[in-house]
C-alpha cells in the first residue's frame, strides 16, 4: 500500500468537546504530525454537513486513513465508516478517537488538561491509522428459526409473532405448562379481564401452531455459536436434544420479593402479598370489612433503591375488587407516591378514588407498624400529609412488593454470554435506544426480565424484540467484523482465561 | 373480545410498502426497522428535518447522553437506507383502501429550493434580511424566512419560509430575492409548486408525538406574563449547546445567570380542569433539567415542585437519589397556587404550600420552569380523519385491544406508536416504534416468508 496520507477530523460536538477542549489548538497540532495530509474541525462531525466534508476531503487530499476526534464509537463508528466507504476508502482504515467522554466529560473543569489529553490521544490515533490495513468481510448465513425462552406473556407474544411471520420457533418453557406468572394473577387492570381469559387462547394458539416446536419442562442447557448460526442445546427431563437457530429472545421473567420479615408477614396469618390475594381472589374470595394495602414494601428503600413500576397499579387493582366484594369495607391504600402514569391509569386512580378506596401517604421515617395478637388487627400509620397518627382496623393487610429478577438469571447470562445490570436485571445495550437488545448481535430481551413492565409494555417489549429478531432472518445474510485477534505464540501462557471469557466461543 | 388479527379477509397481493406519518424518533425507529425488513418505507414529517421533538432536548435521563448525538446518527442511517424514501415538508392529504392495499396520496410542499442543487452552505440564510420567531428554540430567539431548523437537520437543505419571505408575501416584491442572489449553486427557485405524490401502500404507522400545553391556559402562573417564567421545552433550548445562548443558562429578562430555579410539575396536567392524564415524563425530565442546572452552575439552587414522584423506570428513582444528593436538588411536595413578580428585580414569587409540612410558603426565585401537560400534536385530529382512526376524549390514538395489541389502532393495518398514542418516554417510544414494525411484518410478510421456508 502506497504512503499513507492521513485526515484528521476533530469535532467540536457543538459545546459538548469545543466547550472544554481547545479545539483549533488540537487542530493546528494535528497538522504538523506525521504523514497527515489534512486536518479540520466541525461543529458536529456527525451531521450531513460534517460528513460531506469528510466525503469531500477523501477525494480532495487523496486521503488513504482517516481518523475522527469526536465522541463514542459505540454509536458513532458504523456512521463515519459507512462514510469512508461511500467516498471509496476501505471502512477498516478508519480509526476513531473519542475526546468528549475520554477528555472534555471527565476532565469538564480542566480544559487545559483535557486539551493535552486530546493531543496525545489523537497523536497515537494518527500513529495506529499509519499501521491499519484494508480488510474484508466475511458473510454468513442466517437459519430462518429462532429460540424463544420463556413461556409467559413475553414469550409467547415473540413466539407468535415470529411464527405468524413465517419462521420457525422452538419456545422453551421450564414449567409443564405455558403462561408464566400470569397463570398466578386474578385480574387485570385497566379493564379488569380474567387474566386466564386473556392467555388461554394464545396458550391454545401457541400450542397448535405448526411452525411452534414447544419444549415445555425444559431449560436451555448450552449455547454455541454466533449470530445467524448458534447451536442450542435442551434439556428436557435429563433428556438432551439440540438444534440450530439463527437468533435468539430472552423472556424469562422476574420473581416477587416475598417480605419475609416486614410488617408481620410470616407472623400474622393475615398478612397476605398481593400474588397470594391474587390466588384468595381467584378460589374464594375473603370477606373483609377492614383492609390496608401498603406500597413500596421491600423496594425504594437503601437496599433495593429502585421503584418497581407495576406495585401501585397491583395495589389498586385489588384495592377495587375489595371494594367490590363488599363496598362497606374500609379499604386504605398506603404509598409514598402513587405511579399511576399515563392516560389509563391516572383514569383508573380516579375510578379507585371514585369507588371510595382511601389513599394515604406515609413516608419512610415512619412507616406503618401493624399490631395485633396473633393476627394483625390494626395498622397504625403517620399520615404524611395531615400530620397526625392513625390507627386502621384491619382484618386484612397486604403488601405490595416489588419485582426482583429472576433466581436464574446468572446461569442464562453465563450461557447466552448477556451481561446483568447493578439491580440483576439484564442489561440491555443502550438503555435509551437499544432497549430490547443485547450488545452481542442476534440475542433480544423482553418483558419484566428486564425491567418491570405491565401486561401490555411486555408485549410491546415481545413485539419489538419479534422485529429485531426477524431483521437478520430475513436478510439471510449477516457480515461479521473484519478485525479479529490472532495470538502471538510467544507471549501465549496457555492459560486459557480466553477460552472461559470469549462471548462468541471463538478460541 | 377478540384475541387475534388476522387478515386472510383482506388482499391476497399485500403491497410491500409502508407509510410512516412523523419522523421524530419513534417515526425514525419504525422506518430504520421496517426498512431493514426488506419494505419500502415512505416516511412524511410536516417540517423541513426529521428529527422531531427529541432534537430539540438537550441530554436525556438517566444517562444525561446527549439527545442530539444519540440521534443524528439513526437520522443519518434512516435518510441513507436505501429502502427509506423521506417526503419532508410533506403532509398526508388523502387515503383510501385497507390493510395491504392503501392508495396514499401525500402533499409536498413547495421549499422554493432545489434540494437537488442547495448544498446547504447557509450564504443565503447570512443575507435573508427577514427575521421571524424560531419555533425550533421555542421563539425564544429568531431566524431568518430562508433556514434550516437546526445544524444537524436531515435532509441538509434550505426551506424558504412562504409565510415570511418578503418576496413571497409581496412585501418587497421588487428587490429582495437576495437569496436567489448570493446562491452560486442557482439551488432557489421560485417556481416550485405544490406537488401531488400518490403511493401505494400495504400498512401505515402513525407517530405523530405530542405539542407542550399550552402553560398560558394557567393564568396563575403567568406564563406569557412574566418574562422569567418559562416551560420545559424553552428550557431545553437554553441549556442546549446549538441553541439561542449558545448552551449558557440564562434568563430571559436581563440575560442573568440565574442562581435559584423553581421547576414546577403537573402544570396543566393531572388537573381536571386542564388534562386530567398525567404527562408520564415530567417528573424525570424535571429532574433531569435541574441537575444541568447545577451542572452549569454548582452553586445554583434548583427546587422541583411535584405531586408524586414517579419514577417507575429503570434506574429512574436512582437517578432521583443522586439528584439530592449530588446536585443539590430539593424536592418539595406541593403545587404552587400562583406566581408573582416582583417588579424591581424580575424575579418570580412562587406562593405554595409545601404539603408534607403543611405550611405555606413564598420563595422569590430567579427562574421558574413549567414542567406544562403533553399534549397530541396540533392537526392530530385531521389525520385521524382523514385515516378514519378513532381518538381517545383527549385526542391520543386509541388502541382498542391495548393489553394484547398495544400498538394497533381502531383500523386494521394502522397502527401507531409513541406519545401521539399515550404519554411516554424515549425508550418506551423506541420499544413500540419496533413492535408495530412486528405488527405490520404479520400482516405483509407472512405469505413471503411461507414461499421461501
Amino acid at each position: 500500500m502506497s504512503e499513507p496520507r492521513v485526515g484528521v477530523f476533530v469535532c467540536h460536538c457543538g459545546t459538548n468537546i469545543g466547550g472544554v477542549v481547545d479545539v483549533p489548538a488540537v487542530v493546528e497540532y494535528a497538522r504538523a504530525l506525521p504523514y497527515v495530509a489534512h486536518v479540520e474541525g466541525n461543529l458536529y462531525s456527525c451531521s450531513v454537513d460534517g460528513l460531506s466534508s469528510l466525503k469531500q476531503g477523501i477525494h480532495e487530499h487523496r486521503l488513504n486513513r482517516v481518523v475522527v476526534a469526536s465522541c463514542t464509537p459505540r454509536t458513532h463508528e458504523p456512521l463515519f465508516k459507512d462514510a469512508c466507504e461511500q467516498a471509496g476508502l476501505n471502512r477498516y482504515l478508519f480509526e476513531f478517537v473519542n475526546i468528549r467522554e475520554h477528555c472534555s466529560w471527565v476532565h469538564s473543569h480542566e480544559g487545559d488538561v483535557a486539551t493535552v489529553k486530546a493531543i496525545r490521544l489523537i497523536r497515537m490515533g494518527v500513529a495506529k491509522a499509519c499501521l491499519l490495513e484494508p480488510q474484508d468481510e466475511a458473510e454468513s448465513g442466517v437459519i430462518p428459526e429462532a429460540l424463544v425462552i420463556g413461556g409467559g406473556i413475553a414469550g409467547m407474544t415473540a413466539a407468535l409473532n415470529l411464527a405468524r411471520q413465517g419462521f420457525h420457533v422452538h419456545l422453551v418453557e421450564k414449567e409443564a405448562q405455558l403462561g408464566g406468572r400470569l397463570l398466578q394473577i386474578n385480574r387485570l387492570c385497566p379493564t379488569d379481564i380474567e387474566a386466564y381469559d386473556l392467555i388461554k387462547p394464545i396458550i391454545q394458539e401457541v400450542e397448535d401452531h405448526g411452525r411452534i416446536t414447544l419444549h415445555v419442562s425444559s431449560m436451555v442447557h448450552e449455547v454455541s455459536g454466533y449470530v445467524g448460526n448458534f447451536q442450542i442445546t435442551v434439556a428436557e427431563d435429563g433428556e438432551k436434544q439440540s438444534f440450530d437457530v439463527g437468533t435468539i429472545v430472552v423472556a424469562t421473567g422476574a420473581d416477587v420479593l416475598q417480605p419475609v420479615g416486614l410488617y408481620g408477614y410470616g407472623q400474622f396469618p393475615n398478612v397476605l402479598t398481593q400474588l397470594e390475594l391474587e390466588d384468595r381472589l381467584k378460589a374464594e374470595p375473603p370477606l373483609i370489612t377492614g383492609a390496608v394495602l401498603i406500597n413500596c414494601v421491600g423496594s425504594r428503600i437503601p437496599e433495593r433503591p429502585y421503584c418497581s413500576r407495576v406495585c401501585c397499579m397491583t395495589s389498586l387493582k385489588n384495592a377495587i375488587q375489595l371494594k367490590k366484594l363488599n363496598p362497606d369495607a374500609q379499604v386504605y391504600v398506603l404509598h409514598r407516591d402513587l405511579l399511576t402514569y399515563g392516560v389509563e391509569f391516572e383514569r383508573y386512580y380516579r375510578r379507585a378514588m371514585k369507588a371510595g378506596v382511601r389513599f394515604l401517604r406515609y413516608n419512610l421515617e415512619n412507616p406503618p407498624q401493624i399490631v395485633g395478637r396473633g393476627r394483625a388487627e390494626n395498622v397504625v400509620v403517620w399520615d404524611a400529609l395531615r400530620g397526625r397518627e392513625l390507627h386502621l382496623p384491619v382484618d386484612l393487610v397486604v403488601l405490595s412488593t416489588p419485582l426482583v429478577p429472576a433466581s436464574d438469571n446468572e446461569r442464562i447470562s453465563r450461557l447466552l454470554k448477556v451481561p446483568l445490570g447493578e439491580s440483576g436485571f439484564f442489561l440491555e445495550a443502550h438503555i435509551k435506544l437499544r432497549p430490547v437488545e443485547f450488545a452481542t448481535d442476534g440475542i433480544f430481551v423482553c418483558g419484566t426480565t428486564r425491567w418491570s413492565a405491565d401486561v401490555s409494555e411486555s408485549i410491546s417489549q415481545a413485539y419489538a424484540a419479534s422485529t429485531k429478531a426477524a431483521i437478520p432472518m430475513r436478510m439471510g445474510v449477516v457480515t461479521a467484523e473484519a478485525i479479529t485477534a490472532y495470538s502471538e505464540p510467544s507471549f501465549c501462557t496457555g492459560c486459557g482465561t480466553c477460552v472461559v471469557t470469549c462471548p462468541f466461543n471463538a478460541i | 373480545m377478540r384475541y387475534e388479527r388476522r387478515y386472510e379477509e383482506y388482499e391476497p397481493e399485500m403491497k410491500q410498502s409502508v407509510l410512516v406519518i412523523g419522523a421524530g424518533i419513534a417515526g425514525i425507529q419504525a422506518s430504520i426497522d421496517l426498512a431493514q425488513m426488506g419494505l419500502q418505507v415512505y416516511l412524511v414529517e410536516r417540517s423541513p428535518s426529521i428529527g422531531g421533538r427529541m432534537a430539540q432536548l438537550d441530554k436525556t435521563f438517566p444517562t444525561n447522553d446527549c439527545a442530539i448525538c444519540i440521534l443524528a446518527p439513526k437520522m443519518i442511517e434512516c435518510a441513507n437506507h436505501e429502502n427509506v424514501h423521506l417526503l419532508t415538508y410533506s403532509e398526508v392529504a388523502a387515503i383510501e383502501g385497507h390493510a395491504g392495499n392503501f392508495r396514499v396520496n401525500v402533499r409536498k410542499k413547495p421549499r422554493y429550493v432545489d434540494p437537488d442543487r442547495c448544498t446547504g452552505c447557509g450564504e443565503c440564510v447570512e443575507k435573508c434580511p427577514r427575521r421571524v420567531s424560531d419555533e425550533f428554540n421555542l421563539n425564544l430567539n429568531r431566524r431568518r424566512a430562508i433556514y434550516i431548523p437546526f445544524p444537524q437537520a436531515v435532509p441538509r437543505v434550505m426551506t424558504v419560509d412562504a409565510e415570511h419571505c418578503l418576496y413571497l408575501t409581496d412585501l418587497d416584491k421588487d428587490r429582495c430575492r437576495l437569496c436567489e442572489e448570493v446562491c452560486q449553486a442557482g439551488a432557489i427557485n421560485w417556481e416550485q409548486q405544490e406537488e401531488i405524490v400518490e403511493l401505494d401502500i400495504g400498512a401505515i404507522v402513525i407517530a405523530t408525538g405530542f405539542d407542550p400545553y399550552d402553560a398560558s391556559e394557567l393564568e396563575e402562573y403567568g406564563f406569557g406574563r412574566i418574562q422569567n417564567v418559562i416551560n420545559g421545552l424553552q428550557y431545553e433550548r437554553l441549556v442546549s449547546a446549538s441553541g439561542p445562548t449558545g448552551g449558557e443558562l440564562l434568563r430571559p429578562s436581563d440575560g442573568a445567570h440565574p442562581h435559584t430555579v423553581a421547576f414546577i410539575q403537573c402544570v396543566g396536567s393531572r388537573d381536571m380542569n386542564h388534562n386530567p392524564y398525567c404527562s408520564s415524563v415530567c417528573c424525570m425530565f424535571a429532574t433531569k433539567e435541574a441537575i444541568l442546572a447545577n451542572e452549569h452552575d454548582p452553586e445554583l439552587k434548583p427546587y422541583i415542585f411535584y405531586t408524586d414522584l414517579r419514577a417507575g423506570g429503570k434506574r429512574f428513582q436512582e437517578y432521583i437519589t443522586r439528584a439530592e444528593d449530588e446536585y443539590q436538588v430539593t424536592y418539595i411536595r406541593g403545587r404552587p397556587g400562583n406566581i408573582g413578580e416582583n417588579p424591581e428585580t424580575g424575579n418570580p414569587v412562587v406562593r405554595y404550600e409545601d404539603t408534607t409540612a403543611r405550611q405555606v410558603h413564598e420563595m422569590e426565585v430567579d427562574l421558574v420552569v413549567l414542567c406544562q401537560a403533553l399534549v397530541p400534536r396540533h392537526g392530530q385530529q385531521e389525520i385521524a380523519k382523514v385515516l378514519g382512526i378513532v381518538l381517545d376524549e383527549y385526542g391520543f390514538v386509541h388502541t382498542p385491544e391495548r393489553l394484547l395489541y398495544p400498538v394497533d389502532t381502531s383500523v386494521p393495518g394502522i397502527f401507531a406508536c409513541g406519545y401521539c398514542q399515550s404519554p411516554q418516554d424515549i425508550p418506551d417510544s423506541v420499544t413500540q416504534a419496533s413492535g408495530t414494525a412486528a405488527r405490520v411484518a404479520e400482516l405483509l410478510c407472512r405469505e413471503e416468508m411461507e414461499h421461501k421456508l
